[in-house]
C-alpha cells in the first residue's frame, strides 16, 4: 500500500493532454477574433473621419488665389467666395483657377467645416455647408435624459414587483413578456410613436410639433425599459435570500424590505443596467429617425424637433459623395459616438464601480 | 416548572411530500434557556423557524397544529406575521449582515419602527453591540460595510442586529457555530444575561454548550421530538436510550 501511493517522479510526471491543449487555443483565439473586429470597426470609422483633419494645401490655395486676383485686378473677395471659385461646379465664364486637383479643394472645404464644427448650426447641405455638432449632441442628450428618465423607473419598479410581490403565475407571464420587448425591432416601436404616439401626446400636451424629443423620448424608453428590467430583475433575484430573510425577521414588511434591503444590496447590478439602457438609447438611430423630427434645433424645449447624432448619420449617410467633407464628417461623428459609450462604460468600470464595490462589499 | 411561553401542540410540518416535523408537542418555559439537540436534518432548525413564522416563506412548506405564545396561537388567521417576528427575534445558522455599514445594520430593525433620532439610534446602536460583545471591535469603524467583518464578527453583529428591536423571544440557530472560543464563551455569557428578560430557543450542536448554557433541552431525531426535560436530567439520567445514546457520542 505504502509503496503504491509514494510520489514518483514518474506518476507526478507532467503530461500533455490534446483536447484540453486545442480547447484553449481555440477559446483564446475566438476572443481575441471579437477583440480584433471591434478594434477594426474602430480604426476603420476613425480613418474615414481622419482627412477632415488634413488641411496643409488650403492655405497654399488662399494665397495663391489671393496673388491672382490681385494680378487680375479684381480686390480680393471673402473667404467663402473663394471657395465656391475653386469648386469646378461654380466655374463659369470667370478666368476661374481651376488648375487645383479635387484633394486641394476638398482640403478648403475640410478648413472651412472645421471652422463651424464648434457651431450650432446643421446645415451639411447648402451653399455655404456648416457642420455645427452642438445642436446634434445637445438634442442627442435631451432625448436620452427625457427616455432615461422614464425607463429606469419603470424599469426598475417593474423588476422590483416582479422579483418581490408578483405571485409566481404572474411572475411567469411578466417577465418573458417585457423580456420579449427587447427583441422588438426599434422599427416597429419607431413606426408606434410616428403613427399614434405623437398624435396622442400632441392631443394631450397641445404643442406645435408634432414629432419631438419627447415623442423620441418616450419611444426610446420603450426600447431600454426591457434591458433596465432584465438586468435589474437578475440584480435583484441575486440578492440572498438570507438578507431577505434577516430583514423579516426583524419584523420589517414585504416593503421595506424590498426598498431598504432589496434594492440597495442590487445597487451594482442596477447601475449596470441603466449604463446599458443609457448606451442603448444613446445609439438608437431608427427611433430617433421616424420620431423626433429630426430638426436641428438647439433649445431646452422637450416639445421641440431635434436631430440626434446617430439619426444624422442615419439619415445622412446614404446621400453623401463618398470622401467628401460631409462624409468625413459624419464618421467623426461616428467616432464621437464611439468615443463616448466607450467612457460612459470606463467611467462605470473603473471609477462608480470601485465606489460602489467599496461601499457595499466592504472591499 | 415555571411559566409557560410557547406551548406546542401536534405539530407537523411538511416540505412537500416530505415529512420534516411529526406531532411536536412541547412547552417552552418563560424566561429560561431552552436548547434543542439532534443530530443533522432532523428538523431543528425547521422547528425553530415554525416559532415566527419563517416556513411561511417557502412555498412548499405545509403546517398542521399549533404554536401559543402567551395563550395567542400564531398560526391563527388574525395574526399579523409582521408583529409576530418584532416580537420572536431571530438569529440565523449563517450569518447574514446585510450589506450595508455596522451602524446601519443595527439600525435597521429600530428605523422600520420608526426610530429616527439620531441620539436614540446611537444609543440603541451601541448598547446593542455592547451586548452582543462586538462593541470594542468595531466601535471605530462603524461607517465601514458589515461584510469586511469576520465570520465570527459577522454572527455577533447579526446578535445585535436581533438584540436592537428588543424582542420578547430570540431563536438562535448555531448561533456560535463559527465563533472562536473567546467569543463563544462571550455570547454564552450573554446568553445567561438575556434569560434575565427574554426567552431563549437554541439549536446547537455542541453538548457542553447545551449543558453550560441551557435550562432545559429537547431531543430530537428523524423529525421527532424523542425527549425533552430539565437540561441537567437529560444530560445526567434520561430516560431515553437514543438520547443517551447521542449525548454520550455513541450514536448510531
Ligand atoms: N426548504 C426546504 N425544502 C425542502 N426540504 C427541506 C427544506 N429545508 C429543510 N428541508 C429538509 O427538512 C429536514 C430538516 O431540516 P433542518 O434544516 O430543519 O435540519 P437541522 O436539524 O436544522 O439540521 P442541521 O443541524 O444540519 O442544521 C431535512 O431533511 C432537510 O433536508
Ligand atoms: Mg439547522
Amino acid at each position: 500500500m505504502a509503496e503504491n501511493t509514494r510520489f514518483t517522479a514518474e506518476s507526478l510526471k507532467k503530461k500533455f493532454r490534446l483536447s484540453e491543449f486545442l480547447a484553449e487555443k481555440f477559446i483564446t483565439g475566438i476572443a481575441f477574433l471579437s477583440i480584433t473586429i471591434i478594434v477594426l470597426i474602430f480604426v476603420f470609422v476613425f480613418r474615414e473621419a481622419i482627412p477632415l483633419f488634413r488641411t496643409g494645401k488650403a492655405k497654399e490655395v488662399a494665397v495663391k488665389e489671393q496673388v491672382t486676383k490681385i494680378n487680375e485686378g479684381l480686390k480680393p473677395e471673402s473667404y467663402g467666395d473663394t471657395v465656391n471659385q475653386a469648386s469646378p461646379v461654380v466655374v463659369t465664364n470667370k478666368p476661374a483657377p481651376q488648375a487645383y486637383d479635387e484633394d486641394v479643394i476638398r482640403q478648403v472645404e475640410n478648413k472651412k467645416a472645421l471652422k463651424t464644427l464648434n457651431t450650432a448650426t446643421w446645415q451639411p447641405v447648402s451653399d455655404n455647408p456648416r457642420y455645427g455638432l452642438w445642436s446634434l449632441f445637445f438634442g442627442t442628450l435631451k432625448v436620452t435624459l427625457i427616455a432615461i428618465l422614464i425607463a429606469a423607473p419603470l424599469g426598475i419598479l417593474a423588476a422590483l414587483f416582479t422579483s418581490a410581490f408578483a405571485p409566481t403565475w404572474l411572475r411567469e407571464i411578466l417577465k418573458p413578456a417585457i423580456e420579449l420587448l427587447a427583441g422588438f425591432p426599434s422599427v416597429v416601436i419607431g413606426f408606434f410613436a410616428l403613427m399614434v404616439m405623437a398624435s396622442f401626446f400632441q392631443d394631450l400636451f397641445g404643442y406645435a410639433s408634432r414629432l419631438n424629443a419627447f415623442v423620441g423620448g418616450v419611444a426610446m424608453s420603450l426600447a431600454a425599459i426591457p434591458i433596465i428590467y432584465t438586468i435589474t430583475e437578475d440584480a435583484l433575484s441575486s440578492v440572498p435570500a438570507t438578507y431577505k430573510e434577516a430583514s423579516l425577521a426583524l419584523g420589517a414588511n414585504h416593503w421595506q424590505t424590498a426598498f431598504f434591503v432589496t434594492l440597495p444590496a442590487a445597487t451594482p447590478g442596477i447601475f449596470a443596467s441603466i449604463l446599458l439602457g443609457t448606451g442603448r438609447v444613446f445609439g438608437e438611430t431608427m427611433i430617433a429617425l421616424m420620431a423626433t423630427g429630426n430638426a436641428a434645433l438647439l433649445s431646452a424645449n422637450p416639445f421641440e424637433s431635434v436631430r440626434t447624432l446617430a439619426a444624422t448619420i442615419g439619415a445622412e449617410m446614404a446621400e453623401v459623395v463618398y470622401g467628401d467633407t460631409h462624409y468625413s464628417v459624419l464618421f467623426l461623428i461616428g467616432a464621437l459616438l464611439f468615443i463616448f459609450s466607450f467612457g460612459m462604460n470606463a467611467l462605470a468600470e473603473f471609477y462608480i464601480k470601485g465606489r460602489l464595490m467599496k461601499r457595499f462589499m466592504g472591499r | 416548572m415555571k411559566e409557560i411561553k410557547i406551548k406546542i401542540k401536534d405539530l407537523t410540518l411538511h416540505y412537500g411530500q416530505k415529512l420534516a416535523l411529526n406531532n411536536i408537542c412541547l412547552e417552552i418555559p418563560d424566561r429560561r434557556v431552552t436548547a434543542l439537540i439532534g443530530p443533522s436534518g432532523c428538523g431543528k432548525s425547521t422547528f425553530l423557524r415554525t416559532l415566527n413564522r419563517m416556513n411561511d416563506l417557502i412555498p412548499s412548506a405545509r403546517i398542521s397544529g399549533e404554536v401559543l405564545i402567551d395563550e395567542l396561537n400564531i398560526y391563527d388567521r388574525n395574526i399579523d406575521v409582521v408583529n409576530l417576528r418584532k416580537r420572536v427575534g431571530m438569529v440565523f445558522q449563517k450569518s447574514n449582515p446585510f450589506s450595508k455599514s455596522i451602524y446601519e445594520n443595527v439600525a435597521y430593525g429600530p428605523r422600520i419602527n420608526g426610530i429616527n433620532e439620531r441620539k436614540v439610534l446611537d444609543e440603541i446602536v451601541e448598547t446593542s453591540l455592547k451586548r452582543a460583545a462586538i462593541w470594542n471591535e468595531v466601535k471605530d469603524r462603524l461607517r465601514d460595510s458589515a461584510l469586511g467583518l469576520s465570520g465570527g464578527q459577522q454572527q455577533r453583529l447579526c446578535i445585535a442586529r436581533t438584540l436592537s428591536v428588543n424582542p420578547d423571544v430570540i431563536l438562535m440557530d448555531e448561533p456560535a457555530s463559527a465563533l472562536d472560543p473567546l467569543s463563544t464563551s462571550k455570547i454564552e455569557e450573554l446568553i445567561h444575561q438575556l434569560k434575565e428578560q427574554y426567552t431563549i430557543v437554541i439549536v446547537t450542536h455542541n453538548m457542553q454548550q447545551a449543558a453550560r448554557v441551557s435550562d432545559y433541552t429537547a431531543f430530537f431525531y428523524l423529525g421527532e421530538l424523542i425527549e425533552f426535560g430539565k437540561t441537567k436530567t437529560i444530560f445526567t439520567n434520561p430516560t431515553i436510550k437514543q438520547t443517551e445514546d447521542y449525548i454520550t457520542g455513541r450514536f448510531g
